[in-house]
């Protein structure tokens, strides 16, 4: 297992090598000049414009652009935007605001979807089961925008519960984003959950289990729910990445400080250095949870194993 | 109150956009400063500046002013300031600023064949700048130019105290200004800043909030509902989907201000099509201002009838003949100059920015009135647009925009529309060039009052509305809207709310 997780990890060098790489070229191949935006329609010295391309080395070559970098980053000096500002304090401030988000995200849809879910596979074809079956539509036809401006006028506008936007009031500040963000994958977990759990219902090792006398509760629990899970923890794992890129609309709407909005303002001003950092960050994480969903297998089935 | 996301570090040498702009505003006061009519007002740190030829000048300093930290603001905190943006390896954006006083050249890099920078400029200091004491500075311009003292009140020309070129980058988190607001914060990019009142303020426009939060948004919508809930006292851009209830919802509580942005459609003068002056007094003619700005607009921009905007001292209702509708003449004149309607006009504008409508109902406008069919090119972002504009490659009248640094009407004339303001120098991107216009500028920079200056500037805006290398379209307004927390809202023709007027009722 020790083995198994290092070779992995040592894996994740060349996909984030390949992968900043990827992403450097795309923020390059963008049409514009990122120094000419600084000032809007007002005319710039030469010189100035002439300092700022040679500070950010944008006359070069890409793959000499990106070999500055990686040169730089192996010093650990991931650049600066183009206002001299370090990418690693934009990273270290803004991350823990969308952790915060993505957390909420995550624990909200895992709770309250197998819940769901498995309420919804136990009473198969009750009026809750087609409930949760129309709701769930619903919630994934609806854009996140949508829901997120919905959201904000109905509980944070009309009825006053939650900010409509900022993080002034802590954890409390997260709850509705951090609905509205999970929302979607709330929906497809529940699905996920009922599907799997009314398939393993009628397997035949659970017929024997029922035959054998036990107690539907240790029926549901030990012999159906434990591998059920399986499909929904891999999609969880997926769904942190993904996360991700929800947060960008998400923080926007509800006006969070968070790296979506950073990255989504970098693309914009085409901050090249600022892009690849975050996003290279993005790459990692989703590896990592990657990796922690191959694990999870082992412990929720032990016929699986890695040497 | 509501604030877009500023181009930090906040250093006023390099912030030349808005939000920045907005919050330096309460943190510094400038030389001179504007009146609620964009009149020039000597409420600044200047006593006075005097000069008998417009070239050289001499700045003399009111006593007692202090920046925040209690450090005096004395002649050299002007002169060192200046020449720190100016220098060009700082790679400040609004050096261009100071390219009218003597030796500016001197601190600009050398360049080399590549357009890289081959060396340290030849000094870091212009000659054209001295302190002669603590209270007084001189400075000398390249020209003759009676409007200078107007153009100190801008962001570019503010003081910096030691304590920035002890350390700019700290100094651009958590400025030290010398305005009616200090900082109490750190600018958080993404979140604001806080400021409070500067109990030692000299000048006379102090703050009446004790503290003032900027709260940066990144979406409009989520600060108008934050308006509404109550959590947010301004306001200073309303979403346009509620333009048209906002002022129902809040009654006193919304308030309309004029600002100094002006819509332009420029023409490219070197396409061959568009050579006779006629024929684009003739395209003028055939747009209908006042429908546009009540149909896409609902009425939140003014049509243009002067290329000069009402907010500067000099603008003239109905200085333009041919931006109002007649389509006969319209017609008449294109006939005159054998105009070949079996060819599209081709409308430019850049992407993303909401010109689509307008832009669109212009073209409408010339294929109802004229019987010219048009196309669209919306294509291009802001900045791949600006360089196309530079290598002339526009085929068919272009949208532009312009909001004035200081308010003078010479702010509207030479940045635009002089020889010396081809791009990429400037920003004449129709390419007009007209000497009778270049002299009445230049009488103007060199006229000894402001009245003989204004005259001469009008005078120079009629030719260029005769031969019409631009179009004017419409002149902004800024709306706001406010909780009812908080009265004296008030923004000025900079789109600048006065954060030191505003005055908190309900706390």
């Amino acid at each position: 297992m020790g083995r198994y997780i290092a070779r992995r990890l040592l894996l994740t060098i060349p996909v984030l090598l390949g992968a900043s790489f990827l992403i450097f070229a795309m923020v390059y191949a963008l049409p514009g000049d990122p120094i000419r935006a600084l000032a809007g329609d007002r005319p710039m010295s030469p010189a100035v414009i002439a300092e700022l391309r040679d500070r950010f080395n944008l006359d070069d070559p890409l793959l000499v652009q990106y070999g500055k970098y990686l040169a730089g980053v192996f010093r650990g000096d991931f650049g600066t935007d183009f206002r001299m500002r370090p990418v690693l304090d934009t990273i270290a401030q803004r991350m823990p605001v969308t952790i915060r988000l993505t957390v909420v995200a995550i624990v909200f849809e895992t709770v309250l979807g197998i819940l769901v879910g498995v309420i919804a596979g136990i009473k198969k074809q009750s009026w809750f089961d087609s409930l949760t079956l129309v709701m769930t539509a619903l919630i994934i036809s609806v854009p996140i925008l949508v829901l997120g401006f919905l959201a904000q006028y109905v509980f944070g506008l009309r009825l006053g519960l939650f900010p409509i936007s900022g993080i002034d009031r802590g954890w409390y500040s997260y709850l509705l984003p951090g609905f509205v963000l999970g929302a979607g994958s709330l929906a497809y977990i529940a699905r996920l959950t009922r599907t799997s759990l009314v398939e393993n219902l009628g397997a035949d090792f659970v017929r024997t289990a029922r035959a054998k006398g036990l107690r539907p509760r240790v029926v549901y629990t030990r012999h159906t729910l434990r591998n059920s899970l399986i499909p929904v923890v891999t999609y969880i794992g997926a769904d942190i990445g993904s996360l991700m890129g929800g947060a960008i609309v998400t923080e926007s709407v509800f006006n969070l400080p968070g790296i979506g909005r950073a990255v989504f303002q970098s693309v914009q001003q085409q901050e090249g250095a600022v892009v690849v950092g975050i996003v290279t960050l993005f790459v990692f994480v989703y590896i990592f949870f990657n990796l922690v969903v191959d694990i999870l297998y082992a412990v929720l089935d032990p016929r699986i194993r890695y040497e | 109150m509501y604030i877009g996301e500023p181009e930090n570090p906040l250093v006023p040498g390099n912030t030349a956009e808005s939000e920045g702009h907005q919050i330096l505003s309460g943190l510094f006061t400038g030389l001179v400063t504007y009146g609620p009519k964009t009149e020039l007002t000597w409420d600044g740190v200047a006593e006075s500046m005097e000069s008998s030829d417009s070239i050289n000048w001499t700045v003399k300093l009111k006593d007692g002013w202090t920046f925040q930290d209690g450090t005096p603001v004395d002649a050299e905190s002007f002169v060192d300031a200046w020449n720190y943006t100016a220098y060009s390896p700082n790679g400040y954006t609004n050096s261009g600023f100071f390219s009218n006083i003597v030796g500016y050249g001197d601190l600009q890099a050398p360049l080399g064949a590549d357009g890289k920078p081959t060396g340290d400029p030849a000094a870091k200091e212009m000659s054209g700048l001295k302190v002669v004491d603590p209270q007084t500075f001189t400075v000398e311009l390249t020209g003759p130019f009676a409007q200078f003292p107007i153009t100190t009140g801008y962001t570019a020309f503010f003081p910096l105290p030691k304590a920035f070129f002890a350390d700019p980058v700290a100094y651009g988190k958590k400025p030290i200004g010398n305005g009616p607001l200090q900082a109490e914060t750190e600018m958080v990019p993404g979140q604001g800043i806080t400021l409070a009142r500067y109990d030692d303020y000299k000048g006379t426009n102090k703050a009446h909030a004790d503290t003032v939060e900027m709260r940066v948004y990144t979406d409009v919508n989520t600060a108008y509902l934050d308006v509404q809930n109550g959590s947010l006292d301004i306001v200073d851009t309303i979403p346009p989907d509620a333009i048209t209830t906002a002022p129902d919802e809040f009654g006193d509580r919304y308030q309309e201000f004029p600002s100094s942005s002006f819509t332009y459609m420029g023409i490219p003068l070197y396409q061959p099509r568009f050579q006779d002056k006629r024929v684009r007094q003739a395209l003028s003619e055939a747009i209908d201002r006042e429908a546009i700005t009540k149909a896409i607009f609902n009425g939140t921009r003014e049509p243009a009838t002067d290329a000069i905007a009402p907010v500067v001292d000099g603008y003239r209702e109905d200085a333009c003949k041919y931006c109002t509708l007649d389509v006969e003449d319209a017609n008449k004149k294109l006939d005159e100059a054998g105009f070949d309607r079996s060819q599209p006009i081709e409308l430019w504008f850049n992407a993303g920015a909401g010109h689509d409508a307008w832009v669109e109902a212009v073209g409408n406008q010339f294929k109802k009135n004229l019987g010219v069919d048009f196309v669209l090119k919306g294509d291009l972002q802001f900045d791949q647009y600006l360089p196309l504009s530079e290598e002339k490659g526009f085929t068919g009248p272009f949208r532009l925009g312009w909001s004035m640094d200081y308010p003078s009407p010479q702010n509207y004339l030479e940045p635009l529309h002089s020889t010396k303001a081809f791009p990429p120098a400037g920003s004449n991107r129709a390419f007009y060039s007209s000497p009778e216009f270049e002299d009445l500028v230049k009488q103007g920079n060199e006229a000894s009052s402001n009245e003989d200056a204004i005259k001469a500037y009008q005078q120079a805006d009629d030719v260029l509305l005769e031969d019409m290398p631009i179009i004017p379209m419409f002149f902004g307004l800024t709306q706001t809207v406010n909780s009812e927390r908080i009265t004296h809202v008030n923004v000025d023709a900079f789109t600048t709310v006065d954060l030191a007027a505003v005055e908190v009722v309900n706390p």
